[in-house]
């Protein structure tokens, strides 16, 4: 298993495919970065101009956690479609290439060939994430320095004290990993159905589309369904960011508003990886090769 | 000699159709085992199902003495192949592709039994170069040193020679021989080319339709006395006369649509020859050709009607 591991890695990062995502996450990163450095201070104004008639904020609101706040905000809709890229390939894209049925002609079972493969894109979808997190989180810190995070929700706005945010931005990133990582294996099941992958990448992300429709309507015979939808639950790595207050209205320190709906949603995300594994392997053990 | 492969009653169905049907056959230690059928006879989906790629409908599959179906990974183990196109990974090298598939195969291997892999296929020196820059040749020479490099005891190569120009094909040939003759390596080859089986094999099954239809030693298959004579006349009317009334009458086959056929052995051809000079037949082509051969073109070419390997 540990070999099979190994060598569905060293294919991944041998493929000059692979890197797009790297490319394109700097090039979108980096770009958002130099815009907010060169106007940031627009940005602030727009942002805060609702309450700057009852409200003044000191020090910088354009920040190196802010930024990465907008910066995850913007991009983990977006890092979907470049999960997909890989997670949709991995078994249609053997089965393009022609390699599969030799892989399937090797001394490995059907359960550790699948396995090795998912997490092989589980462990690509982490990289990203990581690089995302250097590039997002510790280059904003570097270039727009560090401050409390000022945060505007729906109807009220969030403080978040200087040291109390960065085991935020932890927790955030590993719950993102997850949720990439359900992504990924929704393109990995769907990927066994194809033998291109441009097929299972564009079914991977239409699916994303059309529950993330169904998680944003407001209408009632669709509520009932939300809750089971994996797409509402992709973006539960906000209520990192809001945080309990006390009775003076004061955040608290190390808290988390809501961390029942945060472990509701992990379970959630759990679950549909486990689920969609599950069947990756059921069907694939049933699979005949004729690629 | 011992059975390496043990095939009963094997079927395979996809919706309706029917690709293989009952097909039973045993390859024994030292066969080089020829496969032999048209396109879509059912020879991919046989060997598919002897490599796990496709799960039979029906039927048994014994491979060193044990079930494929419960011991698949301690079978594979000793089992090398190459199924029709030798595909790989077009972004790795030769080198870096026969080191992964090595590695898959349950061995470590160290550069040098590598390099003398590819040595012995001749792509030593372009080891490290991509395989996107090869020929279709070189990538079917790189496909067998993968199904070579840890050392199996049986070989399976579906369709080795496709693609392959004349050069590319005496290569796998020789190759296919010197694996059977000097390394003792059973295996078995699959091709739609009788020509290509007769040089190489020592056993023949020819299937049709996914069912068996003759199966037996190469040496009593291609019997030089079982050769057929099509002959083309610009008369083959008075012709067929002549050699009804002649010593050749024995020999006569049914005739076909613009020649006469003859059965008989190949060392009598030259005296034919003669006697249709002394005949003066005006002979426009005389050709001969193993029974087999004109068995398998009669089953290739769709005419189910066939006596002259049967007779």
């Amino acid at each position: 298993m540990w070999t099979l591991l190994q060598i569905e890695l060293y294919k991944i990062f041998r493929r000059p495919r692979t890197y797009i995502a790297f490319v394109a996450i700097t090039a979108l990163i980096t770009i958002v970065q130099l815009g907010l450095k060169v106007d940031g201070k627009e940005y602030a104004a727009f942002v805060t101009a609702d309450l700057s008639n009852s409200l003044q904020v000191d020090g910088k609101i354009i920040n190196g956690y802010f930024v990465c706040y907008i910066l995850l905000q913007l991009l983990l809709v977006h890092v979907p479609l470049l999960i997909a890229l890989i997670a949709a390939d991995m078994i249609s894209g053997e089965a393009n290439m022609g390699t599969l049925r030799l892989m399937i002609t090797k001394p490995i079972s059907r359960t550790e060939f699948i396995l090795a493969k998912f997490f092989a894109a589980s462990i690509y979808t982490i990289l990203l994430l990581i690089w995302l997190a250097i590039l997002a989180l510790f280059l904003s810190m570097l270039i727009f320095g560090t401050d409390d995070m000022f945060l505007m929700k729906n109807n009220y706005a969030v403080q978040i004290e200087n040291a109390d945010i960065f085991w935020r931005y932890a927790g955030a990133f590993g719950f993102a990993c997850l949720a990439m990582i359900t992504v990924a294996a929704l393109g990995f099941f769907l990927s066994q159905f194809a033998e291109n992958s441009i097929g299972p990448i564009v079914a991977t992300m239409s699916v994303i589309i059309f529950f993330t429709i169904l998680s944003t309507m407001s209408i009632p015979i669709f509520n009932l369904i939300k809750p089971y939808l994996f797409t509402t639950h992709m973006v539960a790595w906000k209520e990192f960011f809001d945080v309990k207050v006390n009775a003076d209205n004061e955040t608290i320190k190390g808290t988390i508003q809501n961390p029942g709906k945060l472990i509701n949603s992990s379970l959630i995300l759990v679950a549909h990886i486990i689920l969609f594994v599950s069947a990756s392997i059921y069907v694939f053990k049933k699979k005949d090769v004729l690629s | 000699m011992q059975p390496i492969i043990q095939v009963k009653s094997l079927s395979k169905s996809f919706g309706t159709f029917q690709a293989v049907n009952n097909l039973s056959f045993t390859v024994n230690e030292g066969d080089v085992y020829g496969f032999l059928g048209q396109n879509g006879a059912g020879k991919s989906t046989t060997i598919r199902m002897l490599l796990t790629l496709i799960k039979p409908t029906s039927g048994e599959i014994k491979i060193f003495g044990l079930p494929l179906s419960s011991h698949r990974n301690e079978i594979l183990k000793n089992i090398g192949a190459v199924i029709e196109k030798p595909d790989v990974y077009k972004y790795l090298s030769a080198y870096d592709n026969l080191k992964l598939f090595a590695r898959l195969s349950g061995g470590k291997f160290d550069y040098q039994h590598l390099m003398n892999q590819l040595e012995m296929v001749g792509l030593a020196e372009r080891a490290k170069d991509k395989v996107k820059t090869y020929s279709q040749g070189m990538k079917q020479r790189l496909g067998i040193a993968i199904a070579l490099v840890h050392n199996p005891k049986l070989i399976i190569l579906d369709e080795p020679t496709n693609g392959l120009d004349p050069q590319g094909i005496a290569d796998i040939r020789n190759l296919i021989l010197r694996l059977s003759r000097e390394m003792n390596k059973t295996i078995v080859v699959s091709s739609h080319l009788l020509t290509e089986i007769e040089q190489i094999a020592t056993k023949v099954l020819i299937i049709d339709k996914g069912k068996k239809l003759i199966e037996g030693s190469a040496s009593e298959l291609f019997d030089e006395s079982q050769t057929i004579v099509e002959i083309e006349t610009l008369d083959n009317d008075t012709t067929l006369k002549q050699l009804q009334q002649s010593n050749w009458k024995n020999n006569l086959q049914p005739k076909r649509e613009h020649a006469l056929v003859l059965k008989l052995d190949r060392k009598e051809i030259p005296q034919l020859h003669k006697d249709l000079v002394a005949m003066n037949a005006a002979v426009i082509s005389l050709q001969p050709k193993h029974s087999l051969e004109d068995y398998f073109l009669q089953i290739t070419s769709g005419n189910q009607h066939v006596d002259a390997f049967t007779n």
